[in-house]
């Protein structure tokens, strides 16, 4: 097997081997590199955590359906615990954006749905719509939100879902 | 010899450092060590970093700064030296891979490394990915939102990680969490998988030869003086970060999740991990037959535990009444099928019993020491000149079968490891003028330790060794490839012209 007993040209191809080794580390720790977003692009994501409706109303008890039980079981209200499937409909200046329908989780489909959904849009106006339906006792959608939004390149416009507010643009937060 | 195209790209690898680096150093030899070696300084420069570290959101990224710029002279190198090792260890991790299985070095009784050895690779690269996370800086985001979304497409997840990186959810002890991860629990599971992965191995050593340490070092603080590491900007999760340099040796997988939804990208990964784990039963080859005991010769002496490769000889008190304290036991699941304990037992000396069968403590159905004196003897016999040369090879190094004409014999060993010295002495006795030994590249054994045992009980460094009165002239030792064929015939050449003045010496002495 071919060795180099010469020791400075055995140095020096070992600092050239080493070398490739540096350049191979150098250049890929850091390169090439992923562009994530355009100049004039930026990002809208919808993200909440929602519990549908119930499926089915809450039932009261008769007395004697009440007798029945053993005392410390004497709830009033028989309430189902099923919910209903989420749709959600997004729309951007009238196209469509995003739709799903989630099926609530849980042996007992009795979970809360997450929502989400992140994506690329052209930076400046646009108009927003949104609708969910969050119970299989309404016909339609039960929540509507329309807005003229301004979003600035880079910038991630975050939309959530509070229950008493409704659909809301928040503040992305670090 | 036909050489798999994959073997013969590694033996070209292997022969371009064996010039550069010579058969001591070359970083192929040492690949699990050197990597060994890099995380030592992973460790150590980590320990320091820790010191000035600020593990909160609002301070991780501004010590980080600080340590890059206003302390570049120690905590900024210390930083990069993090790095650079971190990055080198990919490297090396992968080309052991390559390597092993290159040398079908893989399956059979080795299973068990091989597959305890993938997972680490992961394990390798998860524990970058959570330091790259406390950098926080757009890089850290961009991690964090990816490895969210990992996690969602997970079913184990109720698809809630995600959200946290996109509303505020990021909170100090979310941080402090991977800061754990980081600093303790990755690198307590990877040191205990290390320790499963070299389980079935004996004489481990961590320890790479000290030029080829200095060597690296001194590669590594100099990239890191030339290009120190730096960060990103601070996070920012309002805004999507344009443009991220990424370390491709540990992120490369979170560009595919701009193209692919995350549970394609799981399917990938672990898909390709599985494959690589199963290859052993894909690509299946079957071991030789396994060592066997002979009690009636052992005395329990202990040097074939001390030879075995890979831990499948044990010793236990003895059973059979006879006046020793131990026996050795074979644990066949382990046994390599190499032969090395056969040659490094003294009852394998083929002069006890000159005519009868030769019994000897443990031995290889496959080719036992009786079979190996009959084969040396009857090659010496056929060869008719006036000159005989034995050569001894093993299966995985140089096909001496090849050399077979003239004044030469070969003889095929499972690895050269099994030949005991003593039937060397034997060959030379019966006649032959000299015999050269052959096996895999120096430090390149198949069976791990055969060549270098060999040399070992060559030159009187290990047991079984020469007796006193051999003409070590006579014994030559050239391990080798395939591919060094031409360099190996022509120290055979010289070697026969060096036999032939000792044969004309030794006429002339006698008259």
């Amino acid at each position: 097997m071919a060795e180099i007993n010469n020791k400075p040209i055995r140095y020096l191809l070992q600092a050239v081997n080493y070398g490739v080794f540096m350049a191979i580390i150098w250049y890929f720790a850091t390169a090439p590199s992923v562009r994530l977003i355009g100049a004039n692009e930026a990002k809208i994501t919808i993200a909440f955590a929602h519990a549908g409706q119930l499926r089915e109303a809450c039932r009261r008890l008769s007395q004697e359906e009440l007798n029945e039980l053993p005392p410390n079981m004497r709830k009033i209200d028989d309430c189902p615990r099923e919910r209903s499937p989420v749709t959600i409909e997004a729309r951007l200046d009238g196209e469509p954006l995003y739709s799903a329908i989630l099926q609530p989780p849980g042996l007992f489909g009795d979970g809360g749905v997450d929502v989400f959904y992140s994506g690329k849009i052209a930076a400046g106006e646009h108009y927003l719509n949104l609708k969910m339906n969050d119970s299989v006792r309404v016909e339609g959608f039960n929540h509507n939100f329309e807005q003229q939004v301004s979003v600035d390149p880079a910038q991630i416009l975050l939309v959530g879902f509070e229950p008493r507010r409704g659909f809301v643009i928040k503040e992305a937060k670090n | 010899m036909l050489i798999n195209p994959v073997k013969r790209v590694y033996l070209a690898l292997e022969s371009w450092f064996n010039i550069s680096f010579g058969t001591e150093w070359n970083p192929l030899y040492h690949l699990g060590t050197l990597s060994f070696f890099l995380f030592w300084i992973i460790l150590v420069s980590g320990i320091y970093l820790f010191i000035p570290f600020h593990g909160s959101l609002d301070g991780a990224h501004a010590s980080v700064e600080y340590m890059t710029h206003e302390q570049w002279y120690v905590a900024g190198i210390m930083r990069s030296l993090h790095r650079y090792a971190s990055d080198a260890v990919v490297i090396t991790v992968l080309l052991h891979m390559f390597k092993e299985f290159a040398s079908g070095r893989y399956r059979g009784f080795r299973w068990f490394s091989w597959v305890t050895g993938v997972p680490n690779l992961w394990m390798v690269v998860t524990l970058g990915i959570t330091g790259y996370w406390l950098v926080w800086d757009e890089m850290a985001q961009y991690i964090a939102v990816g490895s969210a979304q990992l996690m969602d497409a997970l079913p184990i997840f109720s698809g809630a990680m995600t959200r946290n990186f996109v509303s505020g959810g990021m909170t100090d002890r979310f941080f402090i969490l991977i800061e754990f991860l980081h600093l303790l629990g990755q690198p307590m599971l990877l040191v205990f998988m290390l320790w499963l992965h070299v389980k079935r191995l004996s004489n481990v050593n961590i320890n790479p030869p000290r030029g080829l340490a200095i060597g690296t070092f001194v590669a590594l603080l100099a990239l890191s003086l030339f290009e120190p590491a730096v960060s990103h900007a601070p996070a920012n999760l309002a805004t999507v970060p344009r443009e991220i340099r990424i370390d491709w040796f540990y992120l490369n997988v979170y560009p595919l999740l701009e193209v692919w939804p995350a549970s394609q990208v799981w399917m990938l990964t672990t898909g390709v991990t599985l494959l690589l784990m199963m290859l052993p039963w894909l690509l299946p080859k079957k071991d030789g037959a396994k060592a066997v005991v002979d009690l009636d010769n052992c005395n329990g002496c202990g040097l074939c535990f001390d030879d075995c490769p890979f831990d499948a000889i044990t010793l236990q008190a003895r059973t059979d009444g006879a006046r020793y304290d131990h026996e050795v036991v074979v644990d066949p699941a382990l046994c390599g099928a190499c032969g090395i304990c056969a040659g490094s037992c003294p009852a394998s000396n083929p002069f006890r019993s000159s005519r009868a069968q030769l019994k000897t403590g443990i031995d290889m159905p496959q080719l036992p020491v009786d079979e190996m004196r009959r084969l040396t003897r009857q090659a010496i016999e056929e060869i008719s000149g006036d000159l005989k040369v034995i050569v001894f090879g093993c299966e995985h190094g140089l096909d001496v079968m090849r050399m077979d004409g003239g004044d030469t014999r070969g003889i095929k060993l499972i690895c050269s490891g099994m030949l005991p010295p003593t039937l060397v002495e034997y060959a030379l006795k019966q006649g032959a003028d000299g015999v050269m030994v052959t096996g895999c590249r120096h430090n390149d054994c198949y069976f791990r330790f055969g060549n270098r045992w060999t040399r070992m009980r060559f030159a009187g460094e290990r047991k079984p060794g020469l007796r006193g009165r051999a003409e070590r002239e006579r014994i030559r030792i050239h391990g080798g490839a395939e591919p060094d064929r031409r360099a190996i015939e022509q120290d055979l050449d010289e070697f026969r012209q060096r036999l032939r003045e000792l044969n004309q010496a030794a006429a002339a002495a006698s008259e």
